[in-house]
């Protein structure tokens, strides 16, 4: 990031070090141990009365799937909620933050929050961490202002949108908001749409997989819709289901006593010295 | 990894800027790409940022650097303008801007051009390149299209210029750079500040004049071809 020739003390802020000392460990070719990510599909759209936002459901570790079916669209207050893409803990904690200070904000001026003000404070929190925070994040919501659609870059760094992917699929998912994404849309079709666009993360993307959520928010209410779409049901179960051949045994149900309960000498005597 | 094919890079803006001065005002401009790599991460970003109701900023370079500077202008310069009783110069703002700029020169990497019009010297033109230094200039150019502009503005920039054949030159010189700088595209989006405030115009990439070897605008072959060709390639419905 630094472009001087020498470095001068800092006057103050974060110290970058360790990073710096990790990144030459890693050149040198230490195997560091990795995080759970999302590779993942995260998109948003604004239709004629609201937000939509969309996220697949798949946590991955390397090249394991670690979660087949994880929740990416965030709460973030009651009017807006945040799709996070990037490593897994830090999405949830930075939103989680975020989350906490808009309710304290909310108590303190008695409004509903705005869609800006979780903006501000999510990019600062990023800004600040250098992007090491690695969360990149799809904020939705309508307030008093209207609908908004926002993206936030780990670096923090934000970009205001009519439509808006992000994560690894972002591609994918890109190419279908660009070829049918219009102004005004129903929100059935806007749902359509945005399922539309995870299905083609699901499906082209190695990162992305499972099921698609989606959240619909206008003036008002919240529809999440968890698992709207499963195209990737499980093959291996049963139709009829599984039954165990016989119940398990019980072997007691007896409550018992196992000590003597302590007694309390109610005013006994007085302390001597 | 390719570094070129980094999408997890640090959001830059691969940008061309320009900030012209005229009779009555300033002019400034910019295209509308954003990118991430070789990854077009917005293709109709505005950076051009309003920091007072007559000063405005061009941003080149991280896009969170140069978010996170004019942002921490605006609100002290609203601040100062409160404080003042009437609005800020030109001349201050650039001078906050260059203050964090170079107090921060080592964290930073943003160029911005600083325009605007006040009462008392009218339109002004400051750049405040990577070092965090102020310079005062007739006109200015920035970001990795600039270099496709030197030449052209010193042959082409004029004093006691008309609004017209300014934000002409303007438009001008972003679709020129657009068209030879790979980081530079999308649209041209301009500012106009004068005494009677500022006026924001946008000019699809369909409607700027095309230069040497440029292909005009056209739909995609899908659709140039999905009436007349049969059996209906790539579609589903």
């Amino acid at each position: 990031m630094t472009n001087a020739k020498f470095e001068a003390p800092p006057k103050g802020g974060f110290s970058f070090d360790l990073c710096k000392r990790n990144e030459m460990l890693l050149n040198k070719g230490l195997k560091a141990p990795g995080f759970l990510k999302t590779g993942t599909t995260i998109v948003g759209l604004i239709f004629q009365d609201g937000v939509i936002l969309g996220a697949d459901t798949r946590a991955t570790e390397g090249p394991i799937v670690a979660d087949k079916n994880c929740e990416k669209i965030h709460y973030m207050a009651p009017n807006i909620y945040c799709c996070g893409a990037g490593t897994a803990a830090d999405t949830e904690a930075v939103t989680d933050m975020v989350s906490s200070q808009l309710k304290l904000h909310r108590y303190h001026t008695g409004r509903e929050s705005r869609v800006v003000t979780s903006l501000t404070l999510l990019k600062t929190h990023l800004f600040r961490y250098q992007g090491y925070v690695s969360a990149a994040l799809v904020l939705g919501g309508v307030d008093i202002t209207g609908p908004h659609l926002h993206t936030i870059y780990p670096h923090g760094s934000t970009d205001t949108l009519p439509f808006a992917t992000m994560g690894s699929g972002s591609l994918a998912a890109m190419s279908v908001f660009e070829s049918k994404f219009r102004e005004g849309l129903s929100k059935e079709e806007g749902i359509k749409l945005v399922c539309e666009a995870i299905s083609s993360g699901i499906f082209n993307d190695l990162g992305s997989g499972s099921n698609v959520d989606v959240c619909v928010i206008t003036k008002g209410n919240v529809e999440y819709l968890r698992n709207h779409v499963e195209p990737n049901p499980r093959t291996y179960t049963s139709a009829k289901g599984c039954t165990f051949t016989k119940p398990t045994e019980v072997l007691s149900t007896k409550v018992s006593l196992r000590e003597k309960k302590a007694e309390v000498n109610e005013g006994g005597d007085a302390m001597e010295e | 990894m390719d570094k070129n094919l980094d999408f997890n890079g640090p959001h830059s803006m691969g940008t061309t800027i320009v900030g012209v001065t005229y009779k009555d005002g300033v002019i400034l401009g910019a295209d509308s790409r954003t990118s991430t790599g070789v990854y077009v991460a917005n293709r109709a970003s505005d950076k051009i940022t309003q920091l007072t109701d007559n000063v405005y900023v061009c941003r080149s370079g991280s896009a969170a650097d140069s978010q996170i500077v004019s942002d921490y202008v605006r609100y002290f310069l609203h601040q100062h303008t409160i404080q003042l009783g009437q609005p800020a110069t030109v001349k201050v703002a650039a001078n906050l801007v260059r203050l964090l700029a170079y107090n921060n020169k080592d964290m930073l990497q943003t160029g911005m051009i600083v325009g605007g019009w006040d009462k008392y010297e009218g339109g002004k033109i400051y750049g405040i390149p990577l070092g965090g230094t102020v310079i005062e200039q007739p006109f200015a150019i920035g970001g990795s299209g600039s270099s496709y502009l030197y030449g052209f503005f010193d042959q082409a920039w004029k004093e006691g210029m008309t609004k017209d054949e300014a934000e002409d030159l303007v438009k001008k010189a972003v679709s020129l750079a657009i068209a030879r700088d790979g980081a530079s595209g999308g649209v041209v989006r301009t500012v106009v500040i004068n005494k009677d405030g500022a006026t924001r115009n946008f000019y699809p990439g369909d409607q700027l004049p095309l230069w040497h070897e440029e292909l005009m605008p056209q739909n995609s072959l899908l659709d140039i071809w999905g009436a007349a060709a049969s059996p209906e390639p790539m579609t589903t419905e």
